[in-house]
């Protein structure tokens, strides 16, 4: 796949070959520039691939086809939190009594039901985040995309969130993508973890996550069976991150 | 080693804080006041022409002989409805090819160059040639006041909209928005605190340059009543003028501060 930029062809990613299985939690992480979010905004029709081919199964074809949860705050400051997390459901010209049942359900599981009526700036970071998480979760998308959603939240916020995210999913159980740089994040959240190569990008390795389901996040990473799968992941990651560090310095 | 805190001076400091703000207050008050003892003695005791500055109460005494004659009140409405119908002219084609500007590139790379030729010109040198095309009636004045308005408005909408962070787009995109829907659901809401701006900039725009047509070409209006106390040398009524319209601005600008609230209620209490 080729991808432009400012005029410029950068070859961001080349012969990804990925499938994902339905309802299946699947994590990418590779070096920084690898071309992880290239791969997310084709997936997410906001980007078109220059080569190479997208396949995604439809079962319901009244659903949209994906929803994405973006890295940056990405809620509309001028929308409240019930409008934001019903705006999908808008767009497609639901009707807002159903458009209402659904928003209450899912600000009730991400605990944001006292803040439906409060805007974006009267929330911290991770309740914003949460917000967007709702929102995706919302339309009922065929795939869940998520751009490294919990990047620039505090430690502690950010397993909470994690704990947040895996429930409302086991309650859902809808196909996600997942991005992120955290090796930890992957192996807690995903079904398998997908490593990609420094640019142009492709896939690496593929490590199934043998965890039990339910998981609790603090608890996972102190058990030996977590410190085997996180040494299986860093091993060809690692080799990846130095080449990208090689590729920056040239 | 042992590390002791104590707490009881941290909370001394709140309570000084609070008398602060007490304190902020009372000066405030005070300070105006001051001001104007200190003017009315300068006059009295012959530090300050009088002539210039009447001291404060005999500008006082000049307001209910004005307010009785009706002029005081007739001029000020004439000024504030010349104000709105400029201000109406001018805002709302520069809200319109703002938006426009802001959303087409090639509209943007069309019009800019004669935006940035014509914003620049003081709209004060402008008003013999208004005068000409106009003549001296109304029109004349609604022009200055538009064209001061038009450019202050139309050049905050366009940077309202080229200020909307991209994510914003995408999310429109990504969750199914088709073009008009994208217009109000991100770009209109976008761009309305900027514009908003543009719109506050305008009405100060606004209000001076009502008061240079007036003073130019009327026979009324607040513009009018100050250059013509000037010439007859009735100081008192000219300050009476001044008055007001400290009045009116700092009036309008509070009016415009609750609509920008119930506006833009995700700007938060404070305005920009």
């Amino acid at each position: 796949m080729r991808f432009s930029l400012r005029g410029r062809a950068l070859v961001a990613l080349e012969d990804v070959n990925l499938q994902v299985r339905d309802r299946e939690f699947c994590c990418i992480v590779g070096p920084s520039g690898c071309g992880k979010t290239t791969l997310l905004r084709i997936l997410a029709g906001l980007e078109r691939q220059t080569a190479g081919e997208l396949h995604i199964e439809v079962r319901d074809p009244t659903k949209p086809l994906t929803a994405m949860v973006f890295q940056e705050q990405s809620i509309f400051p001028w929308m409240t939190v019930e409008d934001n997390v019903g705006y999908g459901l808008r767009m497609r010209g639901v009707h807002p009594t159903v458009r209402r049942r659904v928003v209450d359900h899912y600000l009730a599981k991400v605990g944001l039901a006292p803040f439906a009526r409060a805007y974006p700036h009267q929330l911290s970071g991770g309740m914003k985040q949460r917000a967007s998480v709702a929102r995706a979760f919302a339309t009922d998308p065929e795939i869940l995309l998520m751009d490294e959603p919990f990047a620039s939240v505090d430690e502690q916020t950010r397993a909470l969130l994690q704990e947040e995210l895996l429930r409302v999913w086991e309650g859902d159980r809808k196909t996600v993508v997942y991005i992120t740089h955290s090796i930890d994040e992957a192996l807690v959240l995903g079904d398998r973890v997908v490593v990609m190569s420094a640019r142009p990008g492709h896939v690496k390795a593929e490590i199934p996550v043998t965890l039990p389901r339910p998981r609790s996040v603090y608890e996972l990473k102190s058990t030996a069976e977590f410190s085997e799968l996180v040494a299986k992941v860093w091993e060809p990651l690692r080799r990846e991150v130095l080449t990208s560090y090689a590729v920056l310095a040239s | 080693m042992t590390v002791k805190v104590r707490t009881g001076r941290a909370v001394r400091e709140r309570v000084g804080a609070l008398g602060e703000v007490a304190g902020e207050r009372l000066v405030s008050i005070l300070s105006p006041i001051l001001l104007l003892v200190l003017w009315e003695g300068a006059g009295r005791f012959g530090l300050l022409d009088v002539r210039f500055f009447p001291p404060p109460t005999a500008i006082a005494q000049a307001f209910p002989t004005l307010l009785a004659s009706g002029e005081l009140w007739d001029d000020t409405l004439v000024s504030l409805g010349r104000i709105a119908i400029g201000f109406l002219i001018g805002a709302v084609p520069g809200l319109v090819l703002g938006l426009a500007m802001g959303l087409s590139r090639y509209l943007r790379a069309a019009l800019n160059p004669m935006v940035g030729a014509l914003y620049p010109i003081p709209k004060s040198a402008i008003l013999p040639l208004l005068i000409l095309v106009f003549g001296t009636g109304e029109a004349s004045k609604y022009a200055i006041v538009a064209s001061g308005v038009f450019f202050l408005v139309l050049l905050n909408t366009v940077a309202g909209v080229l200020s909307i962070e991209p994510v914003y787009l995408d999310v429109g995109r990504n969750f199914g928005a088709g073009r008009l829907q994208t217009f109000l659901t991100v770009a209109l809401p976008g761009a309305l605190p900027l514009v908003f701006t543009g719109i506050r900039l305008a009405w100060g725009t606004a209000l001076i340059l009502i008061v240079v047509g007036e003073i130019f070409v009327s026979r009324s209006g607040l513009g009018y009543l100050i250059n013509n106390s000037y010439q007859t040398f009735q100081v008192e009524k000219m300050y009476a003028g001044l008055i007001v319209l400290s009045a009116i601005g700092y009036l309008s600008f509070l009016l415009l501060d609750e609509l920008q609230r119930w506006l833009i209620p995700w700007r938060g209490a404070r305005a920009v």
